[in-house]
């Protein structure tokens, strides 16, 4: 049986893993590479790296920091932020990511997605859309959360997909860094929309959100409760189990 | 031990790469017949769509070679590179495959396809499978299935020298490693035997 995914999400600024909360603040949380086997070891699914440095040698960094961990973490990696276009997800993936995800690009210029899909298959393009409610209805955002486009959310998750997006990463605005639990609204009305995999994102505070919002949708992005060790991704898989959604638990085989 | 990645455009093979050397392989991506001779195995990768994946494969003019090889040392077919070793395909145009194990590539028949995600296989283990298409063939010449949406689905087949695996082994945790690493065991095993 296909299992749920938790999926914890480090934020790369030079080199580093920190985490900002609703957007804005950074502290250091440590070593990529370190940071990735401990999620590995921990039963994670997959790892999500975004990368929030502004600076022009990023680029470099990233890819460094991809390479490091692809050579020491066997799950799939996907990385954002800051992609511009197909040479930049190129180099990602011969880096070592297996997935890209595109953001304001993909926003931007729409035909990328196509693009991207064509050239590197689907199963390695994941668009993220950030969405905040307002004026009743959920808005698209770009460049990190600063800027608002007219597009609403479910219009063009339908659009995205039709042009060949893989997956689909939700982070709501609204709940981001708050820990009060998932923007279960918005999850169910793009699962009723799309048939790829939707990953949520922005706002759990505890495994009993990662159980609602994995209730509707295939997986869970993770950051501060793991950063702070509030819980581990064991606990947030148990607590899941326990509400019969199936997990993959890392069994150890004895030698 | 000396593994020839087959280098022919489609998908990444820097992630087969660094598991092979992980668990101790020598790895070289190459077209070039003489090195794929040289290699104790083979391993043919592959991400994307069968017809353009046969095609860019004919481009390279290894399939007579390839064909030869599989009948003399370990062959391994990751995903793409699984399907391909089939009689044929009904991806996209039907297309011929490499004929390396009998039998056809068929879209699946799951209301959400693509089938991406972890499911598990032999002893309840999950392994990370992304694809939409599946193998049908002799339930001898499978070794290990997954179940998606009420469907069967071959995980790992088998035929002579011939392994096929449907997910990607390098992408699936430390167990994924150890499949890896059965299979150098038996490529090793041959070697030191002689056939």
């Amino acid at each position: 049986m296909l299992k749920r995914r938790i999926i914890p999400c480090l934020d790369v600024k030079e080199g580093r893993v920190v985490k900002g909360i609703e957007f804005v603040q950074l502290r250091d949380i440590g070593d990529p590479v370190e940071i990735a086997k401990y999620y590995d070891d921990s039963g994670a699914d997959e790892l999500v790296f975004l990368d929030i440095t502004a600076s022009t040698e990023r680029r470099q960094t990233m890819l460094d920091v991809v390479s490091a961990v692809a050579r020491k973490v066997f799950i799939p990696l996907t990385v954002g932020g800051g992609i511009r276009s197909l040479e930049d997800i190129s180099s990602l993936l011969k880096a070592g990511a297996d997935k890209v995800s595109l953001n304001t690009l993909a926003v931007e210029s729409p035909n990328l997605i196509r693009e991207a899909a064509d050239r590197f298959g689907s199963q390695c393009i994941v668009v993220a859309i950030d969405v905040k409610f307002e004026e009743g209805d959920y808005y698209v955002y770009t460049y990190g959360g600063k800027e608002r486009t007219n597009r609403l959310a479910v219009d063009w998750a339908k659009e995205v997909t039709e042009l060949g997006a893989g997956e689909l990463l939700v982070t709501s605005m609204n709940q981001d860094g708050k820990q009060n639990g998932y923007d279960l609204g918005i999850l169910r009305r793009l699962r009723e929309v799309v048939d790829i995999p939707i990953i949520a994102s922005g706002g759990a505070g505890n495994a009993e959100h990662v159980v609602e919002a994995l209730e509707t949708v295939d997986a869970a992005l993770l950051a501060s409760i793991l950063h702070d060790r509030k819980t581990t991704v064991e606990e947030v898989k148990h607590v899941c189990s326990e509400h019969n959604l199936p997990m993959r638990f890392v069994m150890t085989t004895p030698d | 031990m000396k593994v020839a990645v087959i280098d022919y455009g489609m998908g990444n093979v820097f992630n087969v790469e660094r598991a092979l050397q992980a668990i101790g392989c020598q790895v070289v991506i190459t077209k070039d017949p003489a090195a794929i001779e040289s290699a104790d195995a083979i391993l043919l990768p592959g991400v994307g769509a069968f017809p353009q994946a046969m095609q860019s494969l004919e481009v390279t003019g290894l399939i007579p070679l390839l064909k030869r090889m599989a009948k003399e040392k370990p062959f391994l077919g990751i995903c793409l590179g699984m399907q391909l070793l089939f009689e044929s395909s009904t991806e996209g145009m039907p297309t011929e495959g490499l004929g390396l194990i009998k039998g056809t590539v068929e879209r699946m028949h799951a209301k959400r396809l693509p089938h991406v995600g972890w499911n598990s296989i032999l002893r309840d283990e999950d392994v990370y499978f992304v694809h939409s298409y599946k193998a049908v063939t002799s339930d001898a010449l499978i070794v290990a299935s997954a179940e998606y949406m009420g469907e069967q689905v071959p995980a790992i087949v088998q035929s002579g020298h011939v392994t096929g695996m449907q997910f990607h082994p390098e992408k699936s945790g430390k167990f994924g490693l150890s499949l890896l690493q059965e299979w150098k065991e038996a490529v090793e095993r041959e070697i030191t035997t002689g056939h």
